[in-house]
């Protein structure tokens, strides 16, 4: 399994039967895909509707995900404009948001729309969901593609909101938010502390309970 | 008595073009965007336009196609990643571009059409998007304050109208199109069916006729 996937995975174990979820574009949209069996979750999509579902078959007029692509959708989805699609997303109606990330920082801010002067694309829907969401998951590889490290002291780019992360799923480690303290819970097979702590620039403590991480068999 | 229906052609829309006018435009990635209305603004010559909508699509669809061919001076979007002629002109200075999240555009708008000075939300605090702007804190929790948007122009993509202006919209195409159409002073929809009054039943309206000036069929020349 390579590690967006091995990601993916690790994140579908956070979710609850019943939550409803809204997943950003690129590596969250693997998620469904490793669900366990038990656990039934409902799709926000932000341009407007709950129940987005995988496309099967030939593209449906007028109905696309988030990034613009066609999708599927569930019998029992609902569609409304983007004002009651925020009031979900705004008012504590998502359980769970799951975004990719540039960085992150020990104080729970994340930084994941743009790069001054190389890539300002937008905040898109993202500032709203950190902001309004339940629960906050970070899902990205562990360092960037020249090593850097992407779990930092203090983020250095634009930030997308402010103390809201709760979670940080890599490839090599799971680490939670709490009480103001970033602390690592889960160690992937085969990956050591001293290979985390080589590739995570902030200070964290080591969770009593920190385990292997927990992926299905 | 009957009202007169709102249908109207293209070229009488045309009229109404103007150089240095505020179009609100519906859609999200191009769906739900009027395509006939934009490529008639693309066709009408208008320029340095100030648009307002969600994203600016790609360089050949939706909204995009005007940015491609340099008749906007102002975007206000939540996010232009996907249309990269966006991102060189905003760089190179030859438009000015303000990225508003998601949620919050929603709301400038939907305080444009209903007469509120303004909303208070928390997000963007912490963040650049509070630079500039009035933050009150209620209950411990700052917000800030963002201000309302209005346009001259709406331009809607509808899926079915009556003649007197209601409307449907299908699937994921609503998008801001009903927020839109309370925050102009002319609101246009194109629309891909237009029915008779009573048509449409009273309970699936989901934009009042009132708010609609005029309709255009889909395609119609």
């Amino acid at each position: 399994m390579d590690a967006k996937n091995l990601i993916a995975c690790r994140v579908a174990q956070e979710m609850k039967n019943g939550d409803v979820v809204n997943l950003g574009i690129g590596l969250p949209t693997l998620i469904p895909d490793y669900l366990p069996e038990d656990v039934h979750i409902t799709l926000q999509s932000e341009n407007g509707f709950l129940g987005l579902g995988p496309l099967l078959g030939e593209p449906i007029p007028n109905l696309v995900n988030a990034g613009g692509k066609p999708c599927g959708m569930v019998p029992g989805t609902a569609f409304f404009d983007s004002a009651m699609s925020f009031a979900i997303i705004r008012g504590g109606h998502v359980d769970v948001t799951v975004l990719g990330g540039l960085q992150v920082d020990q104080e729970g801010n994340l930084a994941n729309w743009m790069v001054p002067g190389k890539m300002v694309p937008g905040m898109g829907g993202a500032m709203d969901l950190v902001t309004g969401a339940k629960n906050v998951i970070v899902a990205m590889e562990h360092a960037t593609k020249d090593g850097g490290a992407k779990i930092l002291k203090r983020c250095s780019l634009p930030l997308t909101a402010a103390r809201k992360v709760r979670s940080i799923v890599t490839e090599l480690a799971v680490f939670r938010f709490i009480d103001g303290q970033l602390v690592l819970a889960e160690i992937a097979p085969g990956v050591t502390l001293e290979d985390i702590r080589a590739r995570t620039e902030a200070e964290f403590v080591v969770s009593p309970q920190c385990c292997e991480m927990k992926l299905p068999k | 008595m009957s009202t007169p229906c709102k249908r109207i052609s293209y070229a009488e829309l045309r009229s109404r073009f103007k150089d240095g006018m505020s179009i609100l435009f519906g859609g999200f990635m191009a769906v739900g965007t009027p395509d006939g209305i934009v490529r008639d603004l693309l066709d009408s010559g208008v320029k340095d336009l100030t648009i307002i909508g969600n994203d600016t699509a790609t360089p050949d669809s939706g909204i995009g196609i005007l940015i491609a061919n340099r008749r906007v001076r102002k975007v206000i979007s939540s996010h232009i990643g996907t249309n990269p002629e966006t991102g060189r002109q905003m760089i190179a200075g030859e438009i000015e571009v303000e990225l508003v999240p998601q949620g919050t555009l929603a709301e400038r708008i939907r305080c444009g059409g209903a007469g509120l000075g303004g909303v208070l939300t928390p997000t963007g605090v912490g963040t650049i998007v509070e630079e500039g702007k009035t933050k009150l804190s209620f209950d411990g929790i700052e917000y800030l304050v963002e201000r309302p948007i209005r346009a001259d122009m709406a331009i809607l993509k509808a899926y079915r109208a009556d003649e007197k202006g209601n409307l449907t919209y299908q699937r994921a195409a609503r998008n801001f199109n009903p927020l839109m159409a309370l925050a102009a002073d002319y609101v246009v929809a194109e629309t891909d069916e237009i029915v008779n009054a009573g048509d449409i039943d009273p309970e699936l309206v989901m934009t009042p006729g009132i708010l609609v000036n005029a309709l255009i069929l889909c395609g119609e020349k």
